[in-house]
Order: structure tokens, then sequence, then C-alpha cells
């Protein structure tokens, strides 16, 4: 048992911590990169492939690195410590991590081999209004027609769907169940804004749209999105600590510096004792964060999806809790679009939300509880 | 990053596991199941049980009884104690003086208390906090004036967990006046079968008795009873609570206190949704403490304690807490018969869970109260 990085591991977090250091540590380059459409820097997406932080999570005959677990969620604790806003968790993790779990070897070899070249972005259109946070689809429906394969439906919202060079889309069967589909992103009928953390999303409309299966044709793959989008929690997890991990120092600092009543706000102890809070839950998060990054290490989806959900539910409320507390002990500075703190918990208030918040996923635990008489994290 | 055991961890714990449920005495392990509260024999027969194997002061320095091991070795043994129901050593004995003789003491006195501390052959109590030196232990006010050899002992000191059951007590005693408040402490060890002393109970809101007064009037103390440097009491004080903290994080017992109400009461909570999100929402956090035990100690180099122990205490005593209020939830209606018989329709644990619920609000006052906790998180980590 060990919760130590070895050295190559650290070597990548201090080349992570450059390069979106250099370009986000300032925080007015985030909101300046936010501004515009695609809603963040395609010149920083093209230093992140060359560094090799796209193709890190695929294997080398896919065009990837073939790096584990812990490197990816490192280079999201990264992101997540300047909210850089290039879409490595949607488009990369997510997108790419269902490419390569369900994709044929031809498949994964183009689509993951670009997405590593930082030659193309891809998007996970998934959610549909009125449903989230399912692993199956249902109001977008696939037909098929001989070879050819069509969509019809809309998916919203889609994180960065209206930038994507290639959707993975989700659609019910016609035989009953979910398939993916690769859809060339101009085929479809997109509208994109900005969402509340100043990234981008998308009404994708698909109206007969030609599509081709990913994988096997008319294959239901519930399952395999299912653990895809259990390993996404796990960096959202990862990505969301290092946002926590963003904001306490910066709120401490806060305290030393602010002045009122001619004293720091440091000696006020309903404020400190309220840091203390903090960093009680941003140290057990910590934990939790270590632990799942590392159960997912071990492969087991069983064990991953109740990983994923343990540490979600963990992130969702320190989160909130580090995060409101983060502006409060600001005060109305933490409030404007030109301070760091408030859209840093705009950020984790959206990841929370991404993938299922902490209410949804004690709702599955409290299920399971019965089935099982005490939890061994080393069994 | 390595989530599993080694191999040479997992032979170790297997060894632990085994001694724990078939070494320790099947009452004892029973009566700490059960939540019941222990005798004195029985405290003792336990720890002599470990002291035997070795397991009682691990913690220890080597020559007087302590073990070699690495950070996760203490981790797994503590674990596997807790999980096995045996009860841990008395913290007085193998947490707190112990470490204090063998770090301040003279040869005479490691010779002379340590084997019998160990071995608890010396049952030992803590004498520190006063009525009006609470978190504020430096305001104590229990004199200790030299006479001859002897120093000569006055005041009183209150909260002695068990001071029914020592045999000795190892106190802080203002021995200069003058000095500033932290400056004038020693730390003197005291014989409680002394003339003058005098141990009165006190009945707590549990209504039981687990704490005392002791009271000294005109006690003689041997001058060699000093433990360290004349008036250099704080700092041993220091040394002493700082090893206390991190032995306070009890979440291997509460984790067991969860495990065992699910299999006596599934039939209170299978179909209430709130009840079962309750439980789970423990269970998490239980899982995110006993995480960060193992990451403190495999992240503890060089025996420097990880930051981050700081929080176990605060968090550990929560949990606790919280744990102790749903089984009193569970328990409903049949908590009030917590002065029941054996006669009683009513189970152990229902009968149990009204005073175990009462007597656990103590845990986020002992050992450095949680707003304590608060200021040292908030002071030495955060610095603010």
């Amino acid at each position: 048992m060990d919760f130590l990085y070895d050295d190559e591991q650290d070597a990548l977090r201090e080349a992570t911590r450059g390069l979106v250091g250099k370009a986000y540590s300032d925080y007015e380059n985030r909101r300046q990169a936010v501004k515009d459409d695609p809603g963040f820097d395609e010149q920083q997406w093209a230093r992140m492939a060359e560094m090799g932080l796209l193709g890190l999570p695929f294997s080398e005959e896919d065009g990837g690195v073939g790096a584990g677990p812990v490197e990816i969620g490192i280079v999201c604790q990264e992101l997540g410590r300047v909210i850089a806003p290039e879409p490595y968790l949607t488009s990369v993790v997510l997108a790419g991590g269902l490419v390569s779990a369900v994709g044929t070897a031809e498949q994964r070899q183009e689509v993951l081999g670009a997405l590593s070249a930082g030659e193309s972005v891809l998007a996970f259109a998934h959610d549909e209004p009125g449903r989230g946070w399912t692993a199956g689809a249902e109001k977008v429906t696939a037909a098929q027609d001989g070879d050819a394969w069509t969509l019809t439906g809309v998916k919203e919202p889609v994180p960065h769907g209206a930038r994507a060079d290639v959707l993975v889309v989700s659609a019910a069967l016609p035989g009953g169940g979910t398939g993916l589909f690769l859809v060339e992103g101009a085929t479809a009928e997109r509208t994109g804004y900005p969402t509340y953390d100043g990234t981008r999303a998308a009404k994708v409309s698909f109206d007969g749209t030609a599509a081709t299966p990913l994988g096997g044709p008319g294959v239901d793959v519930t399952a395999s999105i299912s653990t895809v989008q259990d390993i996404t929690r796990v960096m959202a997890a990862n990505q969301a600590l290092g946002a926590m991990q963003f904001l306490l120092p910066t709120t401490t600092e806060y305290l030393r510096n602010r002045k009122q009543f001619g004293v720091p706000l440091s000696t006020f102890q309903a404020l400190t004792f309220r840091a203390a809070d903090m960093y009680v839950s941003l140290e057990l998060t910590h934990s939790m964060v270590d632990w799942a990054t590392m159960v997912v290490a071990k492969g087991d989806p069983v064990e991953v999806a109740d990983a994923a959900r343990r540490v979600s539910l963990q992130v969702s409320t320190a989160g909130r809790h580090v995060g409101q507390e983060a502006i409060q002990l600001h005060g109305g500075i933490a409030m404007t679009m030109e301070y760091s703190v408030g859209m840093v918990m705009a950020h984790l208030t959206a990841l929370d939300h991404l993938l299922g918040d902490g209410g949804h996923h004690l709702r599955e635990l409290a299920g399971a509880v019965t089935t099982y008489e005490a939890l061994d994290p080393l069994a | 990053m390595q989530l599993a055991l080694s191999d040479e961890e997992r032979a170790f714990r297997d060894e632990m596991r085994e001694f724990f449920t078939t070494k320790v005495d099947e009452d004892i392990r029973r009566t700490v199941a059960e939540g019941r509260e222990l005798t004195k024999d029985q405290i003792v027969e336990a720890q002599r049980t470990l002291n035997a194997a070795g397991l009682a002061v691990p913690r220890w320095p080597v020559e007087w009884g302590g073990q070699d091991w690495t950070e996760i070795q203490f981790h797994i043994w503590h674990e596997e104690m807790e999980r096995a129901c045996v009860p841990t050593p008395l913290a007085f004995n193998a947490g707190m003086i112990g470490p204090v003789i063998a770090q301040f003491g003279t040869e005479e006195q490691k010779k002379e208390f340590l084997p019998k501390t160990a071995n608890l052959d010396i049952f030992w109590s803590q004498g520190f906090s006063e009525p009006d030196a609470g978190s504020d232990l430096a305001g104590l006010r229990t004199t200790a004036v030299r006479d001859g050899d002897d120093w000569v002992v006055n005041g009183q000191k209150t909260w002695t967990t068990l001071g029914q059951y020592g045999d000795w007590i190892f106190t802080l005693v203002r021995t200069d006046p003058d000095a500033k408040k932290q400056a004038g402490i020693s730390m003197l060890l005291i014989d409680m079968t002394s003339e003058g002393l005098e141990v009165r109970p006190i009945q707590l809101i549990d209504g039981g008795h687990e704490v005392n007064e002791v009271w000294f009037d005109n006690v003689r103390v041997p001058g060699e009873n000093l433990v360290g440097e004349l008036n250099g009491g704080w700092g041993i004080a220091k040394f002493l609570l700082g090893n206390e903290r991190v032995g306070v994080a009890p979440s291997g017992i509460t984790k067991r206190v969860i495990a065992r109400i699910k299999g006596l009461a599934e039939d209170r909570f299978a179909d209430d949704p709130l009840l079962r999100a309750r439980i789970a929402q423990l269970e998490n956090e239980l899982l995110a403490l006993e995480l960060t035990t193992m990451r403190v100690a495999a992240n503890s180099l060089d025996g420097k304690p990880h930051p981050a122990s700081s929080v176990l205490k605060l968090k550990g005593s929560e949990l606790q807490q919280a744990v102790s209020e749903l089984v009193l939830d569970l328990a409903g209606p049949a908590g009030l018969g917590s002065g029941a018989g054996d006669d009683s329709d009513l189970t152990e644990w229902e009968r149990a869970a009204g005073p175990i619920y009462l007597n656990l609000r103590k845990a986020s006052i002992y050992g450095g109260s949680n707003e304590v906790q608060r200021q040292i998180i908030s002071r030495n980590i955060l610095g603010l």
C-alpha cells in the first residue's frame, strides 16, 4: 500500500503544471480564452497534443501513449487547478474513452490517432432533454437500411458539441439497447452556447443523419458506456480536487491580506475555523480521490462502479462546501467575473452535474447498503 | 501509488489477524463487540496477552519492548486489533506515560516503570485537567513545593478517566508560581495509595462512573519521581498530547458499530430510504476517514506525522457521535429501556443505545476539543 507518486509521475505533474500554468495561472488569460468560440485556446490544445497529454490514455497502436489512470488523474488535477477550458475530460477521457472501449481497430487508429495528434476534437452526444446521468439513450433513435445507419432526435446539452470534429453519439437501437455511432460534426445541425462555467455546450439535432456504428453494428454497449462514465467520474473527481486545492490557499491568503476594521480577516476566529473545516473536507476528499484512481488502475468494472459512486458523493459534498465557503470568506470580490474564485466554484458545480451529483450517487449507494457487512478498501 | 498490500504486508496482516482472533480471550472480545463496559481485570488480561507477544507497546523504543515496524505495519496492527474487537492497550500506559518516560525519564525510572507499564502491572491515570484548566491546560493550579528530598502536592485534578482503577498517576503540577504560565510546570509521578490522595467519582450523563476527581492534600512525593527537567513539564505535555492526537481516530471501531447495527436492525431500515441514505452517507464518510488514516500512515516518513493527521481526531469523533446517534434513532422508543434488566423484552443494543449516545458527546471534547483541533489546523497548517 502506497499513496506516493513515483519520479516519472512527479515529472509528468511538473511538465503539465508548467504547460497549463503558463497558460492560465493568470486567471485573466482563462477569462480571455473562454470569451469567444470555441471557448478554449486551439493553440493550447495543440501544445497539449505535442506534450502527449491528449494521447495519454490510449494504446500505442492507436496512436496514444498507453499511460494509466494515475497519470491521467495527475493531468486532470493540474487542469482543475487552473480550470483550463480545454475539453480534456469530455473529449479525451469520455468520448475518446468510448472509442477506445468500443471501436474497431481501424476506428481506434483513425479517431484516436487524430485526437492524440491534436487534429480533432471529439464530443460525446449523450444527454437528452428531460433525461440525464443514465448509461442508455432513449430519445435519439438509430435506424438501419442495409449497411447504412441513420440517427434521428435531439441531444442536449452536448459538451463542446458545436466545435467537435467528430461526434460520438448514443442512440436507441431498433432491436433494443443502446448503440454508439460516429457522426461527422458538420453533418449534424448544431447550436452552440456558453455554459455557466465559461466553457461550451450545444444542442445537436439529427434528422435521418448518416452515422457509422462504433464497433459492431447493432450491438448494445450500455455496459461499456457505463464503465467509461465511471472512469470519467473518477477523473472528474481528480479535476475537482485540483480546483479545491486552488481554492483553499487562495482563500487563506486572502484572509491573511485583506484588512477590515483595521485588522487582517485572519484575526476573526469565525472565519479561520471555517477555513479549517475546508481543510478537513479537502484532505478527506484527497484520500478518496487517490483511492478511487487506484481502483480504476486495478480495472475490475464492478469495483470501479462502486468507487466512482463513492468518490462522486464525497467530491460533490466537499466541492459544494469548499466552493461555497471560498466565495463567502472572500466576500463580494468572489462574486465578480474578473476574480478567479467565483468561476472556479462555477466549474466545480458544472463537474458535479456532469455525470451525476452527490444525491444521485447516494441514492444508488443507499439501495445497496444491505448487500455487504462492512467496506474494506484493501479487500 | 499502489492500493494492494505488498506480500510482506499481507503476511503481516494475516499474522495479526490470526493472533487477535485466536489468542485474545473470547469473552473480552465479545464485551467489546457488544459495546459493553470492560472490567479492570479484562483490561489488564487483554493487555498482558498482547504484551507477552510483543504487541502491547510496538511504538515504544525497541529496547523497551517496541517494534521496528513501518508506519503501514503500525496501521495494520491497529486496524486488525479493532477489527477483531480486541481492547486497544490502555492509552494512559501505552500511548502516554510510556513514551514520555522512554523519552524524558532517567535510567532508573525507565527500569522501574517501563516493564510494569507495558504489562499493566501499573495501571496509570492521567492527572492533567483541573476545574479551571481544561482546554487552557497551562492555567493549572495544583502546586508542588519542595520539602527536603520530597515534593508536597496540594490541589485538585479532574476528569481522571478510570481513576478508580489507577495505581499511579502522572501529573502536571506548578513548581514555580512566579514563572509565566507555561514555564513553571513540572511532571510528577505519584503513587495513588499515598496518604492525602483521594479519588472521588463523578457521575456522567450516561449514568456511568468513568471519570473522577483526584484530590491532593499535602501528598508527599519522593524527589526522584520528577520526570525530565524541573519546570520542563510543558514541553513534556506537548510531546504527550501530540502522540495522543494521532491515536484518537477510532475509525475501525466506528466501522464495526455500523456493520453490527446493519446486522441487528435491518428490519428497521430496509424499507426506509431516509435511514438507508444516512447509513450509506456515514459509511462513505468513514471510508474517507479510513483512507486518510492510511494515506497519513503511508506518507509519514521518519516518524513525522503528515499534516493531515490533524483531521483524524476532528472527523473521527464527529463520525463516532453521528453513528451513535443513528443507532439510538434505530432503537426508537426502545432506547428508553436503558435501565431495564436482563428480563426485559427489549434487546441489549436497544437498551444500551441511549447511554452510549450520551457518553460519546465526550469524544469532541477530550484529547484536545474539536475547537482546539480547528485552532491547530488554522494556525499551524493554514498559517492563519
